[in-house]
């Protein structure tokens, strides 16, 4: 329930917060017309309900809050139209092969990260991750924001992308171990920009 | 079966999306238990998690 106190949204309040959404869509949905409509209609819908907003969180936060919902809705709808295809190069791990030695080890040894939840609370931290994320293949990063950004289990991931469980796996786990390699190169290890 | 830290790391992953099964289960714990790195790796993946699931992240700390 709304308290007496008017959280006082705007248009004009909202439209600030424009650039920030759009990224995040379209990280998600790769044609740029359905990403900006998922924006448009985030922001409509806040107009809408600002009256809901209790100020608990940022209001940056509660539009993500709602986009992820619109960004679900569009995938849903835009899948059903378009299956996923998969390359040859995405569903084999070969690429991963360079990260590893011929007997299994790694070849670099994973970092110790020491405690990493202090980067959840920076900014340019999720500007490296999202920098990774875009030097992942495309459906890979789609599959693991979807996964992971979005929260949706494989099996709704699967049926909507016309994928496989195996593919599925299979693309979950180059993100992530390519994801973890990006991120030590560019936040957790000694080299990294981290504290400048 | 004795794993690798390649195979190690594809079931610290798949461990995440879908329940691994009893023989998975105790040769990755088995791994896991002495090697540094697929220790270092399996708490970094959830990391990961739980980062994606913050994402984009603070939008510069301003409350309105």
């Amino acid at each position: 329930m709304a308290t007496s106190h008017e959280p006082g949204i705007d248009s004009r309040d909202l439209d600030r917060h424009r650039p920030r959404l759009l990224r995040f869509a379209k990280l998600h949905l790769h044609d740029p017309a359905s990403a900006e409509d998922a924006v448009q209609e985030t922001l409509l819908a806040a107009l809408q309900s600002a009256g809901s907003f209790t100020g608990q969180s940022s209001v940056g936060t509660w539009l993500v809050g709602i986009l992820k919902h619109k960004v679900v809705d569009t995938i849903r709808r835009t899948s059903r139209e378009r299956p996923l295809e998969l390359g040859a190069d995405e569903v084999s791990l070969e690429d991963l092969g360079a990260l590893f030695q011929d007997d299994g080890h790694f070849l670099d040894k994973p970092a110790d990260w020491g405690d990493p939840e202090a980067a959840l609370t920076q900014r340019r931290f999720f500007e490296a991750l999202e920098r990774c994320l875009q030097d992942l293949p495309k459906n890979t990063a789609r599959v693991f924001t979807m996964r992971e950004v979005t929260g949706l289990e494989c099996e709704e991931i699967c049926k909507e992308l016309g994928i496989s469980s195996t593919n599925c796996w299979v693309l979950l786990y180059r993100a992530r171990l390519r994801l973890r390699t990006c991120l030590e190169q560019r936040w957790f290890g000694a080299g990294s920009a981290r504290r400048t | 079966m004795k794993l690798t830290c390649k195979e190690a790391a594809r079931l610290i992953s798949e461990g995440l999306d879908r329940n691994l099964n009893v023989a998975e289960r105790t040769a990755l714990h088995l791994h896991v238990g002495i090697c540094v790195a697929c220790e270092r790796v399996t708490r970094q993946f959830e990391f990961l998690r739980r980062a994606a699931r913050r994402y984009p992240g603070p939008d510069d700390g301003r409350k309105e």
